[in-house]
């Protein structure tokens, strides 16, 4: 299984660097496309939480489309589809992490697909692109 | 300019009336870029010649530019308003998440009016905004809680900027400054005044919006040479050390202004050195929004409480160099713990730093001289090193006990035109001095720069790589100067951070600005430079600006600087020779816009 996997977030210098290469890899800069949030963890003094999908493997997300247009994957993480969508927005209620993103110019939602392209732009080694095997994976 | 893209909104709030709405102004945008360019003709617009800067006639106007939100290192924000400080032209940057969340929630720029009757915030999220009650926030000392306390209040977080003044922009001491993200700040020129003239304690911006870009292949290649070179060697003295690195080169120049510019050399260097500060001090690193150098230096200290035993409280305490010189060497400072908690007591009150160090430091010497004495500083004995006193000074100068604390919040101009010391009293054009003795250069510079900032032109430099080493004539000196400081009208304007100048080489500039729809030449940028800048000087002699007129103080010709005294008629001709060329209007016309 692939997902992005947050090192030490205590390295995060807030940059938001990562969350700005979301939103490139789909060809626009601002962030309405990112799907990877920063923010601090009650004042920039304590240091920021990175906020992402963790590929578990029992997606809460999934449990609550009432269209199933989101789906586990068996490589990980959440497949989505967007045609079956209704844009109810129960999936960005059921993760506790907060990391099923709002796509607010389309009314969709948007979830990482572990493509890693944020990885190379954090400048503090922060994330990582991670591969589980799969029997390892109930220790996650 | 790409046609769907929001930069040329401009969104409007009028505090008396309590209105809100937004207009598109690509007349603006198009022909400036935005930043600072654009930030000059909102101000001539807006501004009334004679404005009383304290008075709801004087606007705050804030600007981002294209670039922002598309590439790294545009993320400062420029803010244009008449200053309380200097009666003239006030114009500061902050960077934080400012930038990119006011050009995020779907605007360029912002132009408050009027003045509100009762305490106010302004929240903006995702194109919408609103007038709130901040009347259960005034009188709030602390800029922290403040911030903290909309933090919990407001939405958005992680892409938001939370800009607010302390105690010191409610009472309008001339230098207060506006705070954001914690440790960001329109420092100089007394914008925290202007919030409190209209009973403004904050200003929320929130958005995420996409931004349209020009050829998408493009995009990606040329962010990605941009974001490499930002973490190359240009930048790693801000990332690593932080800026203050420059401490102990400049001791060991002769250039670090200390008490009062007394001396340029301070024995306790080592112990308040960038380096100090990094092996005993550093608690963490923070970045500002879409930059990868990460150049904020947070230092940890812990303080135990003297009626508890094993009770401690540990502050995190932004250090840069300026504050460094400020409030530690020009007052003598021995020691980083006492350094942090006087710097900690100006940010929390949220005062410039360095108009406060230079100030106190002014207070300090005349106290010394006999000047003034306890009856004047309210039974404070200013000392240098001392600083519990300046804590108490600080104080005072927040809550005006007599007369001449009342003076002391108006600047060093002012206080010394009234108790005399003048000859030591350190500003420039009533804006108090940066921490460069390095030469004639960095002082014209503070002279004749826009802003009298050491960032207008960067004279500093042009004192240590060539005045250094060999003699140049006023014209000449006036040129290089000059030429610095209208190509900065270019950064500014892009609203790219003065660190990156080295990664913004024109070149990158003119193919960066195409993504956005900007289709520019060399010759186009020159220009736009040049006509910003004399757009800000028309201004400033509109306000009465009178460069002949201007005090230099006789300290700075007193105490030796690496390149030897300074001459009072060089600087004198050089400023003439500056001010001849900087209202020099550029031929041919401005470009065609796109």
């Amino acid at each position: 299984m692939r997902r992005l996997a947050i090192l030490d977030n205590e390295k995060c210098v807030g940059c938001q660097c990562c969350m700005f290469a979301c939103a490139r890899r789909t060809g626009q800069g601002g962030l309405a496309e990112s799907r990877i949030g920063i923010r601090s963890e009650g004042g920039i003094e304590h240091g920021f939480v990175v906020i992402v999908c963790r590929a578990c493997e029992q997606p809460q997300c999934c449990k609550v489309c009432p269209t199933d247009a989101l789906v586990p994957k068996r490589t990980g993480g959440v497949a989505y589809n967007p045609d079956k969508c209704i844009g109810c927005q129960l999936c960005v209620k059921a993760c506790p992490i907060g990391s099923v993103f709002w796509d607010a110019e389309i009314k969709k939602p948007m979830i990482c697909i572990a493509c890693g392209f944020c990885v190379k732009y954090c400048p503090c080694s922060v994330i990582a692109l991670e591969n589980i095997p799969e029997k390892e994976l109930s220790e996650v | 300019m790409l046609e769907n893209d929001t930069l040329p909104r401009v969104l409007y709030v009028d505090l008396t009336k309590r209105r809100i709405w937004h207009e598109y102004r690509p007349d603006i945008f198009e022909h400036t870029i935005g930043g600072t360019g654009a930030g000059i003709r909102l101000l001539q617009e807006e501004c009334p010649e004679g404005a009383d800067p304290l008075g709801p006639e004087n606007p705050i106007i804030l600007t981002v530019g294209p670039m922002t939100g598309l590439f790294p290192m545009a993320s400062k924000t420029v803010a244009m308003f008449k200053s309380p400080h200097t009666g003239n032209l006030g114009e500061s940057h902050s960077g934080g998440r400012s930038a990119t969340s006011i050009r995020l929630s779907g605007y360029g720029a912002v132009v408050i009016r009027g003045a509100s009757e009762s305490p106010v915030f302004i929240a903006v999220h995702n194109n919408q905004a609103y007038i709130r009650d901040a009347s259960a926030l005034w009188g709030m000392h602390s800029s922290f809680t403040v911030g903290r306390i909309i933090r919990d209040y407001e939405p958005d977080a992680g892409i938001r900027t939370i800009m607010r003044i302390g105690i010191a922009g409610e009472r309008m001491v001339s230098y207060a400054c506006v705070s954001m993200e914690s440790y960001r700040h329109f420092g100089r020129l007394g914008l925290g005044a202007v919030f409190g003239s209209k009973k403004l304690k904050a200003l929320v911006f929130a958005g995420k919006h996409s931004i349209p870009v020009s050829n998408r292949k493009d995009y990606l290649k040329i962010y990605d040479n941009i974001f490499q070179s930002a973490l190359d060697k240009p930048t790693k003295k801000y990332r690593e050390l932080g800026t203050s690195e420059n401490i102990l080169p400049l001791n060991e120049l002769g250039s670090l202004p200390t008490r009062n510019l007394k001396q340029t050399r301070f024995e306790n260097a080592h112990n308040i050195s960038g380096e100090k500060f990094a092996e005993d001090y550093l608690g963490r690193r923070v970045a500002c929004a879409h930059c990868p150098v990460g150049c904020i230096h947070l230092a940890a200290l812990r303080q135990p409480y003297k009626d508890e035993p094993y009770f401690y409280k540990t502050s995190m305490i932004p250090y840069d160099y300026e504050p460094i010189y400020a409030l530690g060497s020009m007052l003598g400072m021995p020691d980083i713990p006492d350094l942090l908690k006087l710097i900690d007591i100006v940010e929390t009150y949220g005062l410039d730093c360095m108009s406060t160090g230079v100030i106190l430091a002014w207070a300090t010497e005349a106290f010394e001289k006999g000047i003034i004495s306890e009856k004047e500083t309210d039974g404070v004995k200013l000392t240098w090193g001392d600083y519990r006193c300046y804590m108490k000074a600080v104080e005072n100068i927040i809550e005006q006990p007599n007369e001449f604390y009342k003076a002391l919040a108006k600047g060093v101009d002012h206080a010394s035109s009234i108790y005399g010391g003048s000859d030591y009293a350190l500003s420039y054009g009533s804006n108090e001095m940066s921490g460069y003795h390095t030469g004639p250069a960095a002082h014209i510079g503070y002279f004749t720069g826009a802003r009298h900032s050491h960032l207008d032109n960067a004279g500093y430099s042009v004192d240590q790589k060539t005045l250094i080493k060999e003699k140049v004539s006023p014209q000449d000196l006036a040129k290089m100067l000059l030429k610095e400081e209208q190509w900065r009208q270019i950064l500014s304007s892009l609203v790219v951070c003065y660190f990156a100048r080295g990664v913004y080489t024109p070149e990158v500039v003119i193919d960066a600005l195409k993504i956005s729809g900007f289709d520019l030449t060399q010759d186009d940028l020159n220009q736009i430079g040049i006509k910003t800048l004399v757009e800000k000087n028309k201004f400033k002699f509109r306000e009465g600006f009178k460069p002949e007129e201007m005090r230099i103080p006789r300290r700075i010709l007193e105490t030796l600087s690496p390149t030897g005294y300074l001459d009072e008629d060089y600087i004198k001709e050089t400023i003439r020779c500056y001010m001849e060329a900087v209202l020099i209007e550029p031929e041919p016309a401005l470009p065609n816009p796109v």
